[in-house]
């Protein structure tokens, strides 16, 4: 038996197809999840994947927040349901307040894409025990509005439970405080990051490297282990 | 000090994408009854000095050939609040 | 307001006197008439509109298309092509049952007007043709030309068309993974934003415009209709209209429409996913997308290439402004707009999808048994024409063309007179400068704007020869892309120019390793009504023509942009060639990095003096004059040869090729990418100057692991392609033996600090 882990896609979703291989190549089983359907179909984990929804008007991720789909993610995520949510993903996670802080806009006002070096710095959530705390990892990264912000109190409070998951490392490619890539809940299923895991898991492509795949192989061990 | 408020909005002829998507998402959320929604940038000019006529020109020409793209965009100038000198 | 009453088909017939304003809509005198000769009376107003912008010259072609048919009449037999020039994009097979599109189109005049919105609209466009032949979209391609890097107006224009086309393509969730970005005094004022995609499908998949089927419904779908893009036409809404028209005199304006186009990616990317599901199911029997001439364009296109005729009630097209006139509605260019011909009992089906998907779909007419193109408004008949007429039958122009009587002045400014560095000194100096200046800097700051790994499948983007995709995830077949084009080398010699893009462009592909399969091309050009102008045009798609040919590539479509210029000044003749390639196993592919210390180095190809119109003339001595590189075709096409099987069978683990700015730049983009150096030495016969900065054609190098030393080599003499050792993979500074040393450090600090310092 192999873990069911869901994809939803919404108007505007990219990286769904994507994310679903990424799920494959780890040896789970993807399912495709439609915005407008409330009913999760028995997953055991779902991967909100980036993308532009609804066109990131308004602000990114503000739209999708509200879809059908997100209140039952939303009800079960408070619930223990494993949830990541990957650049638009983590932006719609914020917006629906499972994780805290926002995004603003890059500080240098232009979307980057590039090979982002990163340090794991909590191991221990769902979807990162195949890494080790303080492992270095290059991870995609590609956004527009991904400056991660929050109040002085919160981010003090994120340091000091372990729930800043990961952390740029050379260079802070879009302004976000303390250089925060990702966090998580504090029960540790609920994770977010700017940068794309699911698109560092096949050696050819891309920048070459598999750094990413471990989200995925994490999160099928804890379920398959369960 | 007063506060100059610049308003840029699209040329009522242009599509405006993010005011569409806002629209269309409305009734989802149960706000009934709005049929169009349009999506704008407000400025707030903190301007040293009385707004005087000239003043206000000034920040016309700033609003023309800066704040506003008026290929695509119109703006208003207001003036929000006037404090007088000296208080 | 006395527009009354609608100008119908029957209200024409009775008003033979009314005149119209042909000329405010850029129609001739003798246009006019062939338009009131082929419809045996004087059109309607809708009628005029849609003859108007079809003949125009962006749609019609009329003063490229003499020439454009030698793309068809040299075409090389080919087993690739299953869909050639004509359809919205051309089609070629790569085997295992797919089938791959792609087009470059230009879209220079939005762009210089609203860069942010002309580049993301340009984008758009181009996608949408992919979408319309039944493929899914899986990369863009950008070849971009600006002013002078230090221009004021580039500082303005190039960030609007770098953010317009990052915020487009990448919500549209497409990898940029190639392009170009050239700067020259001669595109200030006429930037050129090309645009390229590709869409990868099934065989079985191909979808055509046509229209055919009598009782097939037409749709709709995707934004509602604007006053976009519309201009002229309104002055056929005005109420100048059905009196003797006063127009010209510049009164009775309209209501104002919006010249600039905006674009919705959003939009268009449900547009994508709700068109491919319905290609899925089968539902769709012919396509059209919606670009330049709208609706007048989609339906005039349809029904000519169908079988039938149409009926379209205009009433029934979703409006964004409820004051648009039939004319306009006909006119407007309003943007993520697509028509599809569906059989009647698959509408319903159809229209779920898009709602499904959010899109606004609406059944706007029918295909007829007869072969007419009625469109009806408010219940009177306002268009009646033969629609071949509107869509194949436009002027076509015998333009004049002469060879300017500067060019042998021109050519006769031999640039291999220029002078030379004298000391190894001064010759460092000058690569230095080469390498730092805009158009052999390192474009990262701007190819990081755009999404390169989105889909997952992007092998090599930029900067590397040329973008490659993975087609087959099991089998690994992928295809590669590469866009060229140099304007110095075609102001020279438009002939030889024109191949030497080309040549470039086959050459990138096959240096990543894929076979050269097809070419599709944007021809920018300045005012066809100049006879220099016209004989460069008529000269470089001669050119082009005759290298698809003696290569084996045919051109599967392309575009034709015209009056780039400013006053009586034209930009340089700037034909920019895409060339696609296939590869049957990705995992093949040849980087530009190096990847190993101790692998050799070797130069492929022949090198001479040849500095006309070269990186070094123009860096070094603000110089264009004497020749281009001689172009050698058949040595192109060996060199491409050795290229493949060396990548295939394993000989190469790095190659990369020479273009503008030779081999040291060629050289140092391969170091800078593989964080690691290189020792060249100079080769018998060649003086340091000409063997690092020379542009001869049909050259690359590549480095050679120890182990394949012997097979390569055998390989290539066999074969009887010139191969020379110039050195090795080493270190961390570029060494020219006997020359000069330069760190990587210093070469990266030049390299990569240019742009970013002009426009960050």
């Amino acid at each position: 038996m192999t873990a069911r882990i869901g994809v939803v896609t919404f108007p505007g979703s990219l990286d769904d197809r994507d994310t679903q291989r990424a799920i494959r190549l780890a040896g789970a089983e993807p399912v495709a999840l439609w915005h407008k359907d409330k009913d999760l179909h028995q997953v055991d984990a779902v991967v909100l994947c980036g993308g532009f929804s609804y066109g990131d008007y308004l602000r990114a991720g503000a739209i999708a927040r509200f879809s059908p789909v997100m209140e039952t993610l939303i009800e079960q995520a408070k619930a223990g349901l494993p949830v990541l949510g990957i650049c638009n993903g983590f932006q719609i996670l914020t917006e629906a307040h499972l994780l805290p802080g926002t995004m603003l806009r890059n500080d240098h006002l232009h979307f980057i894409c590039r090979d982002q070096k990163l340090r794991v710095e909590n191991a221990e959530t769902s979807w990162t025990t195949d890494y080790t705390a303080g492992q270095e990892i290059h991870i995609p990264l590609k956004n527009n509005d991904g400056q991660y912000v929050a109040d002085e109190y919160t981010l003090d409070k994120l340091e000091a439970e372990g729930r800043v998951a990961f952390r740029y490392l050379d260079f802070n490619p879009n302004g976000s405080q303390r250089d925060i890539a990702g966090v998580t809940n504090e029960a540790g299923n609920v994770v977010g990051l700017m940068p794309h895991p699911e698109h560092a898991v096949e050696p050819l492509i891309g920048t070459g490297r598999t750094d990413g795949l471990p989200f995925f192989t994490s999160i099928l061990k804890k379920l398959v282990n369960a | 000090m007063a506060r100059v408020v610049v308003d840029v909005m699209l040329k009522p002829e242009i599509l405006d994408p993010q005011g569409q998507a806002v629209q269309r998402a409305l009734p989802r959320l149960g706000f009934e009854g709005v049929s169009d929604v349009r999506q704008g940038k407000r400025f707030e000019l903190e301007v040293d000095g009385p707004v005087d006529d000239a003043a206000l020109a000034r920040i016309h020409e700033l609003a023309e050939s800066f704040l506003a793209n008026t290929v695509i965009e119109d703006f208003t100038v207001k003036v929000e609040e006037v404090v007088e000198a000296g208080k | 307001m006395s527009r009354t009453p609608l100008d119908t088909v029957e209200h024409a017939a009775a008003t033979p006197d009314v005149e119209l304003p042909w000329a405010e809509l850029g129609l001739k005198k003798d246009e006019y008439e062939r338009v009131v000769e082929i419809l045996g009376r004087r059109p309607t107003g809708a009628e005029l509109a849609m003859y108007s912008v079809m003949w125009s010259e962006h749609c019609s072609y009329k003063s490229s298309k003499v020439h454009l048919r030698q793309f068809g009449e040299k075409a090389p037999q080919s087993d690739a092509l299953l869909v050639g020039i004509g359809e919205n994009a051309g089609v070629v097979d790569v085997g295992q049952g797919y089938a791959v599109t792609f087009k470059v189109e230009s879209h220079n005049h939005p762009s210089y007007v609203e860069p942010y919105q002309g580049a993301a609209t340009g984008v758009g466009g181009i996608v949408r043709d992919i979408i319309a032949m039944g493929a899914r979209p899986v990369a863009v391609v950008d070849p971009l030309r600006f002013g002078a890097a230090d221009h004021p107006d580039t500082k303005r224009v190039l960030p609007g068309v770098v953010a317009g086309i990052g915020g487009y393509g990448n919500c549209l969730g497409l990898p940029n993974i190639g392009g170009e970005v050239v700067f020259d005094a001669c595109y200030q004022g006429n930037p050129l934003v090309n645009a390229g995609a590709i869409g990868v499908m099934r065989h079985e998949d191909i979808h055509l415009a046509k229209a055919s089927g009598a009782g097939n419904k037409v749709i709709l779908y995707g934004a509602r209709t604007g006053g976009d893009g519309i201009g002229g036409a309104s002055i056929l809404a005005s109420e100048t209209f059905d009196a003797a028209s006063d127009s010209a005199s510049g009164t009775g304006k309209p209501a104002k429409r919006p010249a600039v186009q905006v674009g919705d990616p959003f939009q268009e990317k449900l547009l994508i996913e709700c068109t491919l599901e319905a290609f899925k199911e089968k539902l769709v029997v012919g396509i059209q997308d919606l670009g330049a001439a709208g609706l007048s364009c989609a339906t005039s296109e349809l029904a000519s290439n169908g079988s039938g005729g149409m009926r379209v009630t205009l009433d029934d097209v979703p409006l964004r402004d409820s004051t648009l006139s039939p004319e306009e509605i006909l006119m407007s260019e309003s943007q993520e707009r697509m028509c599809a011909v569906v059989e009647p009992d698959k509408v319903d089906r159809f229209l779920e999808i898009c709602d499904k998907w959010d899109v606004i779909a609406t059944v706007i007419g029918e295909v007829t048994d007869g072969d007419r193109l009625e469109i009806f408004w408010h219940g009177g008949k306002i268009v009646d024409v033969d629609p071949r007429t509107v869509a194949h039958d436009g002027p076509v122009y015998e333009r004049p063309y002469a060879r300017p009587d500067w060019q042998d002045a021109l050519q006769a400014d031999d640039a291999n007179k220029l002078p030379r560095p004298e000391t190894s000194e001064e010759l460092k100096d000058q690569v230095l400068k080469l390498v730092a200046s805009p158009n052999q800097a390192s474009k990262s700051w701007i190819t990081s704007q755009y999404d390169r790994f989105v889909q997952g499948n992007t092998v090599l983007a930029q900067p590397e020869d040329s973008g490659m995709i993975r087609v087959d995830e099991e089998s690994g077949l992928g295809v590669a892309i590469a866009t060229d084009g140099n304007g110095r080398y075609a102001k020279l010699d438009p002939y030889h120019g024109a191949q030497l893009a080309l040549a470039e462009a086959y050459r990138n592909v096959a240096t990543t390793g894929a076979k050269p399969l097809a070419v599709s091309d944007c021809l920018n050009f300045g005012s066809p009504e100049d006879p220099a102008v016209m004989w460069q045009f008529a000269e470089a798609v001669r050119g082009l023509a005759d290298a698809c040919q003696q290569l084996g590539t045919p051109v599967t479509g392309g575009n034709v942009s015209l009056y780039n210029q400013t006053g009586e000044v034209a930009i340089h003749p700037t034909p920019v060639v895409a060339v696609l390639g296939v590869i049957d196993d990705v995992a093949r592919r040849t980087p530009v990095a190096f990847q190993e210390e101790g692998q050799l180095l070797y130069l492929l190809g022949d090198t001479r003096e040849e500095f006309g119109g070269s990186a070094w003339s123009q860096v070094v001595h603000d110089h264009l004059g004497g020749l281009p590189p001689q172009v050698d075709l058949e040595r192109e096409r060996l060199l491409a040869e050795i290229l493949i099987s060396a990548s295939r069978d394993g000989m190469i683990d790095s190659a990369h090729d020479l273009s503008d700015g030779g081999l040291i730049q060629a050289v140092v983009e391969s170091a800078l990418l593989g964080g690691k150096g290189a020792r060249l030495i100079v080769p018998d016969g060649l003086d340091a100057f000409t063997f690092l900065l020379s542009e001869s054609a049909g050259r690359a190098v590549v480095a050679v692991p120890r182990s394949e030393e012997v097979r390569f080599n055998d390989m290539c003499g066999a074969r009887g392609l010139p191969v020379t050792r110039i050195g090795v993979v080493d270190g961390d500074t570029i060494d020219v033996q006997g020359e000069f040393t330069l760190t990587l450090e210093e070469l990266r600090t030049a390299h990569e600090g240019t742009i970013p310092a002009l426009l960050a």
